[in-house]
């Protein structure tokens, strides 16, 4: 566990965000992975469809944290009956399939990046919301915040001020696994066809390499390796961030 | 089964009434939402219909009326089973999805079975060798099936045991005509099942087999575990029988709520290996453009997964007799 929180940080920037840094790379004459089905140039492919992957489980996982965490603040600091009516809007949330729902919202709304990122934050928001909940209930009835209380702080600030710092670090460790929960999906939904169509994803390119299986597998299993490589960074990420961020698990 | 067993079957499935009408109304809500109603798809598969034609089919659909009243026959409809037809396949949608069913369930248990299985025996066997290069291999492997993607997977598998080893079949769920006999059926469904199974089992098996030893390693820690040992019990009845009882519950646990999750993967891995449930039905939906369909599917498999964490409940009560059902 140790091992894998120092390799994380050092894999990370690393991987993901060479590509992100770069622009599309434009096909050179060589073609170094060589070119897919219509004869576009695979490793321009790969970077545009990381910048993609990249923005879209980034931003999704960004919307959902914050959605998540209003949600759960609102519901874990005031109780009763906006607590119940926001649990179980997040329980329900919880029970539908997410994937299903998350298809179905793409194929209603025409596969957009922002459709795609919506679609996947509303599918995502409802771990954040339970636990940021479970943290600000925790909370809430601590000495400081009463005292915040006792000298006439106005909820507002208590909750943004006072509670949140104090909450944030386990959101932080679960908002960045779930951009590469999000990442997966993303590949899955473009896989199916729902991706954008004016944009190249990981997803896309495996998808239109299946029907070549049989004779060309490896342009299957160059943007998947691509996928497995990033998601692992970032759940190293997220694994080195807990370690960091929770010293109660540190002895583990 | 005992009362009290009984009367929390029955307030389970009278707490799940709010859920499924929520499910509904949710569903009638996205198809408000979606550009175009009946009437414009069924105008436009024509290709001739004019805006009065138009109009005349939404009175027929009761489209025009108050979005109110089309909210409570959607109700009404829904409470009877009846999930609209299919515009495009002309079906009703209850019965296609009727259909694609049972094959989805059969490949989603096996998953899930295999995936227990798996990961109860890894975790296990990796809490045991705390430290070790066992443990470490277990848990190098787990983080790495945790970032894969399964649809991915499961054409690596296909290139790997059908097309290179021609070993297993890639794709569909049996082949017709090749056995007689029952049992030949039914080996042959196997077949066709080792490969999808395995692909939308492994990344649970992983799952389960990181919590089973972080379970596992937290029961070790309790005074029952140390007086079995000063009992002089070998490590192996210990492990198998005394701590694996318990450190199982957070894993029926996580497996009851992950079951949305193991349905939305089984949609992908239908589509990989052309298994013929649901999952293939969704991607035929949406090819298609079938709205009425794929909403069917939500709603259905919404109902599956309550249905199955109303399941997971009392298997609880099972594997632990503390927990009794009030």
């Amino acid at each position: 566990m140790v091992a894998l929180a120092i390799a994380g940080p050092l894999l990370y920037p690393v991987d993901p965000f060479d590509m992100v840094g770069q622009p599309s790379v434009p096909p050179g004459g060589e073609q170094v992975l060589g070119t897919d089905v219509a004869g576009r140039d695979m490793l321009a492919g790969l970077i545009h469809g990381g910048r993609v992957s990249l923005l879209i489980g980034f931003m999704a996982s960004l919307a959902a944290t914050l959605v998540g965490l209003v949600l759960g603040a609102v519901a874990g600091y005031y109780g009763g009956r906006i607590d119940d009516l926001i649990m179980r809007t997040t329980e329900f949330f919880l029970t539908i399939p997410s994937f299903v729902l998350a298809v179905v919202l793409v194929a209603i709304f025409s596969p957009t990046i922002l459709h795609i990122t919506v679609a996947i934050a509303v599918v995502s928001w409802p771990s954040v919301a339970r636990l940021a909940r479970a943290e600000f209930l925790a909370h809430r009835d601590r000495e400081y915040v009463q005292g915040c209380r006792a000298i006439g702080m106005p909820d507002r600030e208590i909750i943004l001020l006072q509670i949140l710092p104090n909450a944030l670090p386990p959101v932080i460790v679960v908002s960045s696994l779930m951009v590469a929960t999000a990442i997966l999906t993303e590949s899955g939904l473009s896989f199916l066809g729902l991706g954008d169509p004016n944009q190249v994803s990981w997803g896309y390119m495996i998808g239109v390499a299946r029907s070549v299986l049989r004779t060309a597998w490896w342009m299957a299993a160059i943007p998947g390796a691509m996928i497995v490589v990033t998601v692992l960074a970032i759940n190293l990420v997220g694994e080195g961030l807990n370690d960091a961020l929770n010293p109660r698990l540190k002895q583990r | 089964m005992r009362g009290g067993t009984v009367r929390f079957v029955l307030r389970r499935l009278a707490q799940l009434v709010p859920v499924v009408l929520a499910i509904a109304a949710l569903n009638f809500a996205l198809a408000k939402l979606a550009p175009g109603d009946a009437a414009d798809i069924l105008a436009g598969q024509m290709g001739h219909a004019t805006l009065e034609f138009t109009e005349q089919l939404r009175r027929e659909f009761g489209l025009d009326l108050p979005i109110l009243e089309q909210f409570l026959a959607y109700m009404g409809r829904t409470a009877r089973l009846d999930l609209g037809i299919s515009l495009i396949q002309q079906q009703p949608v209850a019965e296609l999805i009727a259909d694609r069913l049972p094959a989805t369930l059969l490949l989603m248990v096996t998953a899930l079975v295999l995936a227990i299985a798996t990961g109860v025996a890894l975790g296990v066997a990796a809490a045991r060798r705390q430290g070790t290069w066992v443990d470490n291999l277990i848990s190098v492997s787990a983080l790495l099936v945790y970032a894969t993607p399964a649809f991915w997977l499961g054409l690596m598998l296909i290139v790997f045991f059908s097309i290179r080893l021609d070993l297993l079949p890639s794709g569909g769920m049996m082949r017709i005509g090749v056995a007689q006999t029952a049992l030949g059926q039914v080996l042959d469904v196997a077949r066709h099942l080792i490969l999808p199974a395995a692909t939308l089992g492994l990344f649970y098996a992983a799952v389960y087999a990181r919590l089973m030893r972080a379970s596992m390693l937290e029961v070790y820690g309790l005074d029952f575990i140390t007086t079995a040992r000063a009992k002089g019990l070998s490590e192996g009845t210990i492990a198998w029988t005394h701590a694996l009882r318990n450190a199982l519950l957070p894993v029926v646990t996580l497996a009851g709520m992950q079951v949305g999750h193991l349905l939305g993967g089984s949609v992908l891995i239908e589509t990989v290996f052309g298994w013929p449930g649901l999952g293939r039905l969704v991607f035929d939906a949406l090819v298609q453009r079938d709205l009425n369909l794929l909403l069917g599917i939500l709603f259905v498999s919404s109902i599956v997964v309550v249905l199955v964490n109303l399941a997971v409940d009392l298997v609880y009560g099972f594997l632990d007799p503390r927990i009794t059902h009030k």
